[in-house]
């Protein structure tokens, strides 16, 4: 069995279980839509930073961009936003039909997306020139800035935060969600799949490599960098819309823009193993179950455990799970040859190529 | 009302003043922190993420001996031997791993001790606001237009102390010196029988000392909670990207302009976007900084 047919059978395993997950544990599938949520997440941080290598600290700035814009815009095809959150939402003032309710995630969560993804571009022409731990603490900046920003202001509730809109009887939330988080899930093991076959994919790991050679090259630098945070954005801001409507109650600094959960983007790719496709999502599984282990043990001393964790995972297994595996089994990882000609295939003619066309 | 505010202070400008002085007092502190994260940067080229929870510690510590009957200004010392201590064994236990590696290494893994220390200091000392009283009057200049907590001044002339006292230790003492020579090549120093590792423990926990210290007057002339370090260290990043490394006398005075930028900016903005101008600001002197760079066809790195 080579390489390319164990991704394949891995990930339709994958996606497989993710839709029978609702009958298998029908108790836990909040918690699994945020499993789902993460893993997208992670994918969305290790595209920068694994693949380009573009460190972000704040990528949670677009989960919560994703998550308020989701949310302002399912209340405000409906009612006036500034009252529904000066009324705290909800109650019997604000009521939604399923068809209201329905109208509103489809329309919110791709304008969440988008939104995220536009600011991606905006920060990315402000931020993307900057190298290391510049880009890191810039990032960082952004993402508590964002966070103070929200609770100031009223419109979005400042820091009381916002309610999703109350689900009619008619609408059975958990299962809706769970759906909607596997969904995003699936498209984004698919999406990611497919992108990390093309050239797009060498092209960011030759700025992680040597941005200044990869430049020197003739590669758009500055125009993959900003491609690479926009689809990373795109997702994670998507994530975040579902997530806001997951957890019923955002706000600005504990939900929204916790710039702790920004890091753990970062550590669930590290624990899996960066740059690679399956490190974010086997990271983002064991981290994930790491973390409720915490929470539900060691209440109160769960981000001592937490902390102590980090600094393991990112002391002892930098390289996380996948990187070790290829250390101790490297033969699992050589490229078998026909796949190095099928990537030919799939690259644009030569200029040799184009003279003997022109020829015919 | 921040046009009003704006033109209350066109108006009286008596109240620039208070801004001014208020901001200095506090910026002061900045600076005594910012000084120990350009020593750990310079020296081990680390970015140590809990530097404001080394503050916060140093506050809570002071707030302890307190209640043990002592008056706040001893724990200014004490504050620092416990942080000392503290950042000694934070180096023999994690920071030597880290200090051959990458920054981003370095940032995750200083990032995963400040929460630890968040919920700790939360745990221990509880999620209240503190404040130590410090039982100093109040001193009033221009006929009581002006109020100047004895305190805050005492603070501010307490960072210059122990910040001269910093700058004389590492251009006299013999330790001092190894400091130095390891920050300009670590290799050489070796060669030339210096203990880097130790030069390393050492350097590490003399910045954390140097934040216990701040923490014992912040708590005094202001006020600490478990959750609040990140805003002080990324004061500390801001004011050490702004005056580089190695320039004593310019940390300082980015410390103290920042203190009064965030002054003024918070009367004018009011309190609640105080914090969003800091952070903002980091961003807009690093964009700025990044922008002067690309001219010359360079780049922050």
């Amino acid at each position: 069995m080579n390489r390319k047919t164990a991704h394949i059978i891995a990930l339709l395993a994958l996606l497989a279980l993710g839709l029978a997950l609702p009958w298998i544990a029908p108790a836990h599938l909040s918690q699994l839509s945020k499993l789902w949520l993460f893993l997208v997440m992670a994918f969305g941080w290790d595209l920068l930073g694994g693949q380009a290598g573009y460190n972000s600290f704040g990528n949670i700035v677009f989960f919560g961009i994703g998550m308020y814009a989701a949310l302002a815009l399912q209340v405000g095809l409906y009612y006036p936003v500034a009252e529904y959150t000066a009324a705290k939402g909800g109650g019997t003032e604000f009521v939604f039909t399923a068809r209201q309710i329905y109208t509103g995630l489809a329309l919110g969560i791709p304008f969440g997306g988008l939104v995220a993804m536009f600011s991606a571009v905006i920060f990315g022409g402000l931020l993307l020139g900057m190298r290391g731990h510049y880009f890191a603490i810039a990032t960082l900046g952004l993402a508590v800035a964002a966070a103070e920003l929200a609770a100031g202001w009223d419109y979005i509730g400042a820091g009381s935060g916002m309610v999703a809109p109350t689900l009619p009887d008619a609408v059975n939330g958990t299962r809706l969600f769970y759906y909607l988080s596997f969904g995003l899930a699936a498209l984004a093991l698919l999406f990611f799949s497919w992108l990390y076959s093309t050239r797009f994919r060498l092209a960011i790991n030759a700025i992680r490599d040597d941005e200044d050679k990869a430049e020197a090259m003739g590669h758009y630098t500055v125009r993959h960098k900003m491609m690479a945070w926009a689809i990373s954005a795109l997702f994670t801001g998507l994530a975040g819309a579902i997530y806001g409507n997951l957890s019923r109650f955002i706000d600005p600094h504990d939900i929204a823009f916790n710039a702790e959960v920004g890091v753990w983007m970062i550590l669930m790719a590290i624990l899996g193993g960066k740059g690679t496709f399956w490190g974010p999502v086997i990271g983002a599984i064991v981290f994930f179950g790491a973390k409720e282990l915490f929470w539900t043990w060691l209440l109160g001393w769960q981000r001592v455990a937490l902390g102590v964790l980090i600094v393991i995972i990112v002391v002892f297994f930098p390289r996380g799970i996948v990187g070790w595996v290829r250390e101790r089994w490297p033969r699992l990882f050589i490229e078998p040859e026909p796949d190095e000609e099928a990537l030919d295939d799939t690259a644009p003619p030569m200029a040799g190529g184009k003279g003997e066309a022109s020829h015919a | 009302m921040t046009v009003q505010n704006l033109q209350l202070l066109l108006q009286a400008p008596i109240f620039n003043v208070q801004l001014l002085l208020d901001g200095m007092w506090i910026g002061a502190v900045f600076a005594l922190a910012a000084i120990g994260m350009a020593l750990v940067w310079g020296v081990m080229n680390i970015i140590n993420v809990s530097q404001g929870e080394f503050v916060m510690l140093g506050g809570f510590i002071t707030v302890w001996a307190m209640e043990q009957g002592l008056h706040p200004l001893f724990g200014i010392p004490l504050a620092a031997v416990a942080l000392f201590v503290l950042g000694w064994l934070l180096y023999r236990l994690v920071i030597w791993r880290i200090v051959e590696a990458d920054m981003f290494t370095s940032l995750l893994a200083t990032f995963g001790i400040s929460i630890m220390l968040q919920q700790l200091m939360n745990t221990v000392f509880g999620a209240d606001v503190r404040t130590a009283e410090s039982g100093l009057g109040i001193s009033f200049l221009f006929g009581g237009a002006i109020t100047v907590p004895q305190i805050k001044a005492l603070s501010f002339v307490l960072s210059f102390a122990i910040g001269l006292a910093l700058w004389l230790f590492l251009k006299k003492a013999r330790l001092g010196q190894a400091i130095r020579a390891t920050a300009q090549n670590a290799r050489a120093a070796r060669i030339l029988g210096i203990d880097t590792d130790r030069v390393y423990a050492a350097t590490y926990a003399i910045n954390a000392a140097l934040c216990g210290a701040a923490g014992a007057l912040v708590v005094m002339a202001w006020s600490i909670h478990p959750y609040m370090g990140l805003p002080y260290t990324l004061r500390s990043f801001m004011i050490v990207i702004t005056a580089g490394l190695g320039n004593l006398a310019g940390v300082i005075a980015a410390g103290l302009g920042l203190g009064v930028a965030e002054q003024f900016a918070g009367f004018l903005l009011g309190a609640e976007f105080q914090l969003a101008f800091v952070f903002l600001l980091l961003v807009v002197v690093l964009v700025a900084r990044q922008i002067a760079l690309a001219r010359k066809r360079q780049y922050l790195k």
